[in-house]
């Protein structure tokens, strides 16, 4: 029996599992994929939104704006990359210009601090290749971007190290309340889809586009997540000077519209497009959808080189039909807590929102503090980032650090023995993508697949036909000659 | 620091013959560095044959075509590395060389040959549309996992595009068991060379669809099938000629760009139609003593004009060595 059971190692997930490890309690995470963030928390604008777009009041406003300001903090503790890089909306008509008044007199309302309105002037001398038909601009300098794997992946071997148990490839089915608790029950991939239970006296709720279906099995007051695609555009790292901002649109119905964005690694981001849809899994980007993400950033930026695009991919937000977070104890289910209905400003808000549940479980359940925290992290050193005095060092003392693998990126091998030897280590190649950026770059993967192959197969030592390109079924080879 | 007269960058067909004809002209201090754990470069993955009609009046495997150019190195002692990656370059021709096992090496060298040869496009520069899931590589990643490590990236394979590669893999993928379902090309016509069309489509009986492309990648876990587009003249798809085909390997062979990081680090002008460094006749980049030659500076069908091309950029660089010693 676990004290608690958080489901979903998500971006939320993973942020509730570090706090509620400062406390004296066991915890078990639970993930249906074969790695943390594999769910909404890997596709995603990957920004921590400065908090204006949300309505006064609402949880989205609280906690965007609570774990915005956190986030930096929490970057540094952890060495994750964060970039304070600031954000812009763009009015291109006067009707338009008005909104921008509106946006900043809720963002103020919901305690952003520093935004101002900036007229045509100063925005082109900010960003001088925005469109020449933007009249104005609200500038929040407090928006940022982060790298949503690398904070995931960090905020879950923090937890571990604090004592967080993690479980991989295991699906929940049903929950049940129990005399004491909750049976959690799981159909394990690992176990081919046996059955197996696991008895928590909590549940968290970090399910992301399945909190529904998990609230609904223990309460009666019924939740729904209807799935909003998202469909992006990556771009070369040439292009990556284009813009230095986050560029919005001034917001319609479906969301913030489609953004151009530079990531912390230096690439540019389109998108995204936003659809209702009702399947769960279709993860899948569309003619349309990819058109629309190019001809409407173009407009934002009449410059940019749309055929520098390296890789496209589509993600789903978890849209509770209210339109709200839901955060906290389910009314008619006493230590079952709700992450529900966690979308855009999600990644923004999991720092705060990690706290809040952490609190209110530890609140209930009388947890007291560890004497012990690891609060600090230390990520996989980057090579390419070193100076080369650093990297003459490095290589002396690990010489696989001499052994360039992923030549678009500069990977070596000495970053991804890290990363595949960490807590939670990478066991795929989306996991060693998402921890060192191999196969992230101009060639995709191309030139260094085959390698990435040959090191997992030694390393995990495990047949090079097992190995997956995400878990479960995406097996890269079929046979050997 | 080190100091060599020419440093050669690429161990490939390019930087061989180049410094071979260098060494012919008399340069003593050559330093050949490839990045690969063997010089050859992607020669050593085309184990078909067709390689040295014009140079040897042979018919050669990669690997063979390659084998003669490194013996002459080898006969002539030429100097090289291998698993040595260069990780920055300056204007001043100051190399820094990232070499497994020896760690972070500056060289400086009075001339350069630049020969790092081109890479395939991705699938996320055609931007189709679908699923993310596994099988879906280059053809050459898959020429690399057949023809080197023995595996098989699948049984039921569609290759969109038809470049040379992309045919050769067709053949190679159907001796070893696979069921080749069709060859897409988006063009009207293939861009690859006619005797590889006859020789690893027609022998075969695989089809090669012209006018088509993938609009849809289907499958989350693994590849389950693409559907196939006729275009229309705007090279759009055409609504209504959708197909589905089965499969669980889609290979792109959609176009070669030359590799050109380090050209940019040197700031050379660049050729916006061969995606190269502009070059001049006698091979020389735009920064004097800097030479280029291969498929870094435009994509050649043939290896044979690689190494014509390759003999005389090191003749060049010769000649600039030696006119500045006087």
């Amino acid at each position: 029996m676990y004290d608690v059971i958080i489901i979903g190692a998500g971006v939320i997930g993973t942020a509730v599992a570090r706090e509620l490890s400062r406390y004296q309690c066991s915890i078990l995470v639970l993930e249906k994929g074969e790695d943390v963030c594999a769910g909404t928390s890997k596709a995603n604008s990957a920004l921590v939104h400065a908090g204006f777009d949300a309505k006064p009041g609402s949880m989205k406003a609280k906690y965007n704006v609570q774990g915005s300001m956190m986030m930096e903090e929490l970057c540094g503790k952890l060495d994750v990359p964060y970039e304070k890089n600031g954000a812009l909306v763009l009015a291109f008509s006067g009707e338009e210009k008005e909104t921008l008044e509106l946006l900043k007199k809720q963002g103020e309302e919901n305690g952003v601090m520093d935004m101002v309105i900036l007229e045509k002037e100063q925005l082109r001398e900010k960003e001088p290749a925005i469109s020449e038909e933007a009249e104005a601009a609200l500038y929040a300098p407090s928006a940022a971007s982060v790298c949503p794997f690398l904070l995931t992946i960090a905020l879950a071997e923090n937890a571990n190290e604090n004592g967080t148990e993690f479980w991989f490839e295991k699906e929940v089915t049903h929950i049940q309340k129990r005399q004491e608790g909750y049976e959690v029950k799981v159909s394990s991939y690992g176990n081919s889809g046996k059955q197996e239970s696991y008895l928590g006296r909590n549940i968290i709720n970090c399910a992301g586009l399945y909190s529904d279906k998990l609230h609904n099995m223990v309460s009666k007051k019924s939740f729904e997540i209807i799935p909003v695609k998202g469909e992006y555009c990556l771009l070369d790292k040439n292009e990556g000077t284009a813009v230095s901002s986050t560029l919005f649109r001034v917001p319609g119905k479906m969301g913030k519209g489609v953004l151009v964005t530079r990531t912390v690694h230096g690439n540019i981001l389109l998108g995204p497009t936003a659809e209702s849809i009702s399947d769960k899994e279709e993860t899948a980007t569309s003619g349309e959808g990819l058109k629309k993400v190019l001809t409407d950033t173009k407009h934002t930026v009449p410059g940019l080189n749309t055929g520098m695009v390296i890789t496209s991919f589509a993600g789903l937000r978890a849209h509770e039909r209210n339109g709200d977070f839901i955060i906290g104890e389910a009314e008619d289910a006493p230590g079952f807590f709700d992450a529900v209905g966690i979308e855009s400003p999600g990644l923004s808000a999991a720092p705060a929102i990690g706290a809040a549940l952490a609190r209110m479980a530890a609140g209930k359940n009388n947890y007291r503090k560890k004497e012990v925290f690891r609060e600090e992290r230390k990520g996989i050193t980057a090579f390419a980032s070193l100076s080369p005095e650093e990297k003459e060092a490095i290589v002396k003392e690990k010489p696989a650090y001499g052994n360039m693998v992923c030549r678009c990126e500069m990977i070596t091998e000495g970053e991804i023995l890290e990363a595949i030897h960490r807590p939670l280590g990478a066991k795929s190649l989306d996991g060693l993508k998402r921890r060192v950026r191999t196969g992230m770059g101009r060639c995709q993967g191309g030139f260094c697949t085959p390698k990435l192959v040959e090191i997992l197969e030694r390393e995990l030592d495990i047949s090079k036909l097992r190995i997956t390109k995400t878990g479960g079924n995406s097996r890269l080879l079929t046979d050997e000659k | 620091m080190l100091q060599y007269d020419l440093v050669i960058i690429g161990g490939g067909p390019a930087g061989l013959a180049a410094a071979d004809s260098a060494r012919e002209m008399g340069i003593k201090s050559i330093l050949i560095l490839e990045r690969d754990n063997k010089l050859g470069g992607i020669l050593n993955q085309c184990i078909h044959t067709g390689f040295g009609l014009h140079t040897f009046q042979e018919e050669l495997t990669g690997p063979e075509y390659a084998a003669r150019y490194i013996d002459k190195i080898q006969e002539k002692e030429i100097e090289y590395k291998v698993s040595a990656m260069v990780i920055d370059i300056t204007r001043d021709k100051r190399v820094k060389v990232m070499e497994k096992g020896a760690g972070l090496i500056t060289i400086q060298a009075k001339a350069i040959i630049l020969a790092m040869g081109c890479r395939e496009r991705p699938r996320g520069a055609l931007n189709i549309p679908g699923y993310r899931p596994a099988g879906i590589y280059s053809a050459g990643t898959a020429q690399y996992f057949v023809n080197i490590e023995g595996a098989m990236p699948g049984k039921e394979i569609v290759i969109l595009g038809s470049g040379d590669i992309g045919l050769i893999m067709a053949r190679r993928l159907t001796l070893e068991g696979a069921d080749v379902k069709c060859v897409a090309e988006i063009m009207p016509k293939s861009g690859g060379l006619k005797r590889n069309i006859v020789q690893c489509l027609e022998d075969f009986g695989i089809p090669l669809k012209l006018s088509h492309t993938v609009t849809y990648i289907h499958g989350k876990d693994r590849i389950e099938g693409v559907t196939l587009s006729k275009v229309d003249e705007n090279l759009e798809p055409v609504p209504g000629t959708e197909e589905f085909i089965p499969c669980d390997t889609l290979l792109l062979s959609v176009g070669l760009i030359p590799e050109n990081e380090l050209s940019k680090k040197l700031e050379l002008p660049m050729d916006d139609k061969t995606k190269g460094p502009v070059v001049t006749k006698e091979m020389e980049t735009m920064l004097s003593g800097v030479f280029a030659c291969g498929n870094v500076v435009h994509v050649h069908d043939l290896v044979d004009n690689v190494s014509k091309e390759a003999k005389k950029a090191g003749i060049s660089a010769a000649r600039y060595i030696l006119e500045e010693k006087i």
